[in-house]
């Protein structure tokens, strides 16, 4: 069966193979975010950190012919971003969201300065499974090839779910992100819990990161990211900081994104540009829905200083 | 963003005050400085780290900025647009808001000069730079007001949707430059007709620099008197400042956030018409060069004053022109200027834990 046979049915197959293809960064950025934000502190760094991980990665899985080992690398990255983002937000007075777009430059400075020679070579990519294999339409097939950190993403997205609610330290990291004073009475180090939230939700960026450059698209450029970091700052609000939630939305965040390709493939291509910016008008929209003036918005964590 | 607590004001003589005058002015100079120079001493570690000699990197960025009338030249060039987009940011702080979507503003602004020029080519150039310049601030203001119109009346971060908003932007232009506004005359690089050559704002006299940087300087100068010196200005502080004493104080805290920004978004709509009337002739892609981002750097630099934000701008303009320099010279990759950018971007930010702490610069209180 050809492509034109599908005709529409294709574009939404396409719709929802890209929705998993595409959704994985959105997924692990915005469990990092979700993280974060629940300690109560925003990163508007982590796109810097998406950049930085999809650089470590892809450089790394080249150099040692393991993308494994460059998952584990762009994570490290990640956490070490996410590390110094902490620390320094913990200096007293010191803006989280302004630190933010100050990662945000370092370290896109940094994946731009250090990538480099890693432009053209061709690293080893990640495996994936294929799920599809009992289709006839090679659409359908290529729709089902699901990466191995797609699941593991979704498996981590149930594990946060259920640690916010059953284990101790889920429970800490909410209270410090509720009430900081609280914690503080209960002997709790609130910078301390912060810290180790940015980092870790460093780490889960910076592995995102890692599937750009070591699966989809899959190689490195200065244009690797779009703005996925940004957006999954918007995806978590607009999940209101469930992790179940933020999976939902990354598979509708990354079918925004492919419906411009997916259109292009039936030939619809005259608004290719608008199609492109759907994600960005999508999360727009969702924010001016979600959001309002008057009260806290349901689920935000209280010390959050981007709902006030 | 600035929460510096001001102690009351002892009661003692006027040389006492004056002094504490100096003692902030002082602070507001000393400590932004030894950010910079910090951020020089870890960039300079990383050069070492990649095998570089920092006295020689730091001597090819003077002499790539600021060390001959030609490097003078391109600096001033860069610093221009950095001016503007940097009051983009700067305004808005004024009123308490974090607006990161000048690059947006520029662009949208380019094109509607773009669109503007050509539609009235063969007028009188005054008349045509006028309306170009009119019809890029007022886009570029509008997009901008767009980001604090949702953070006033719906709450959303003006953060964030700036920076969406800016996104959204670059695809409306890339859309409009492809597509409809396309000049067929243009193969390899898309671009909309041209303004034509009797509509381009020329060089200052005498220098290779365009009229551009007067636009900058000029409006830099009015909004530090708008911002210091009217009640606008006075107001803008009390929002910023605790937007509920400004409720309490019966000012109409929507209109004031929707004009900071507005004007904000107008600095950067000028920017994108300079960059169109005075260097490229058309809008086409050179216009998305990142303008807007460095802008955010340079007025964060200069705790958004509009003072500060000329120098500052010159000396990321200066570190900018000398890109070209390094990567001729010691093959540094064109990513070195950023990576000094963000290195210097976290000093200062840092450095803001410093205000109203050390000792030498606080009031005496008798």
């Amino acid at each position: 069966m050809d492509a034109s046979g599908l005709g529409w049915w294709g574009v939404l197959i396409a719709v929802f193979g890209g929705a998993i293809r595409v959704s994985t960064p959105f997924l692990f950025v915005s469990l990092g975010e979700c993280l974060t934000e629940r300690s109560g502190r925003i990163n508007l760094g982590l796109e810097g950190i998406l950049v930085m991980g999809a650089m470590s990665g892809y450089g790394v899985a080249y150099l040692s012919g393991s993308p494994w080992l460059g998952v584990l690398v762009a994570g490290l990255a990640g956490l070490l971003l996410g590390t110094l983002h902490g620390a320094v937000c913990s200096l007293p007075r010191v803006n989280d969201i302004a630190v933010g777009i100050g990662l945000m430059l370092l370290g896109t400075g940094f994946a731009f300065y250090l990538g480099k020679p890693f432009v053209q070579p061709k690293a080893p990519t990640l495996p994936a499974l294929h799920l599809g294999d009992w289709a006839s339409s090679a659409q359908v097939q290529s729709a089902l090839q699901v990466n191995v950190l797609f699941i593991v993403g979704v498996a981590l997205a149930f594990a946060m779910h259920w640690a916010f609610r059953n284990t101790r330290w889920g429970l800490v990291v909410r209270m410090v992100g509720d009430s900081s004073d609280a914690a503080r009475a209960m002997g709790y180090s609130v910078n301390r819990v912060r810290i180790l939230a940015t980092a870790a939700g460093g780490f889960l960026a910076g592995v995102g990161g890692s599937f750009l450059s070591l699966y989809y698209p899959g190689s490195w450029n200065e244009g690797l990211s779009s703005g996925q970091g940004l957006m999954a700052v918007a995806l978590v609000i607009f999940a209101r900081w469930q992790p179940l939630n933020c999976f939902y939305a990354a598979l509708l965040f990354g079918g925004a994104g492919a419906l411009g390709p997916a259109l292009q493939s039936v030939g619809i291509t005259g608004g290719y540009y608008l199609f492109s910016a759907a994600p960005y008008v999508l999360t727009l929209a969702i924010m001016i829905a979600t959001c309002s003036p008057r009260r806290n918005l349901a689920g935000a964590p209280g010390e959050l200083s981007v709902t006030r | 963003m600035d929460g510096s607590i001001t102690l009351p004001a002892p009661v003692a003589g006027g040389a006492t005050l004056a002094m504490d005058r100096v003692r902030r002015a002082a602070e507001a100079i000393c400590i932004p400085v030894a950010a910079l120079l910090a951020a020089m001493m870890v960039f300079g570690v990383f050069m070492l780290l990649v095998g570089k000699n920092p006295l020689e990197v730091y001597a090819l960025i003077y002499k790539g900025g600021f060390a001959s009338a030609f490097a003078w030249q391109n600096t001033l060039q860069r610093a221009a647009p950095l001016i503007l987009t940097a009051l983009c940011v700067a305004l808005p702080a004024q009123a308490g808001l974090i607006v990161i979507g000048a690059e947006g503003a520029l662009v949208l602004g380019g094109l509607a000069a773009a669109v503007v020029g050509h539609a009235l080519s063969g007028g009188s150039p005054l008349a045509v730079q006028m309306a170009m310049a009119i019809a890029a601030m007022s886009i570029g203001g509008a997009w901008i007001s767009l980001a604090g119109a949702l953070r006033h009346y719906r709450g959303v971060n003006e953060t964030i949707s700036s920076l969406l908003l800016t996104y959204i932007a670059i695809a409306l232009f890339n859309h409009f430059v492809e597509g409809p506004l396309r000049d067929p005359a243009s193969l390899n690089k898309p671009s909309t007709p041209p303004i034509g050559e009797a509509a381009m704002v020329g060089h200052l006299p005498g220098m290779d620099v365009h009229w551009g940087l007067v636009y900058g300087v000029v409006f830099c100068v009015c909004a530090y008197f708008l911002v210091r010196y009217t009640v606008f200005g006075f107001a803008l502080r009390i929002v910023g400042g605790n937007v509920r004493a400004a409720r309490l104080a019966g000012l109409a805290v929507g209109r004031l956030v929707l004009l900071s920004c507005f004007i904000g978004g107008a600095a950067a709509g000028l920017a994108g018409m300079a960059e169109v009337a005075a260097v490229h002739g058309s809008a086409n892609a050179s216009l998305i060069a990142g303008y807007g981002y460095a802008g955010i750097l340079v007025s964060f630099i200069a705790r958004h004053n509009p003072i500060a934000i000329t120098p500052v701008a010159l000396l990321v303009g200066g570190i900018t022109a000398s890109g070209g320099l390094l990567q001729r010279r010691l093959g540094l990759p064109d990513a070195t200027v950023l990576v000094l950018q963000g290195i210097a971007f976290m000093m200062i930010l840092a450095g803001e834990t410093l205000y109203g702490r050390l000792r030498i610069f606080q009031p005496r209180l008798g």
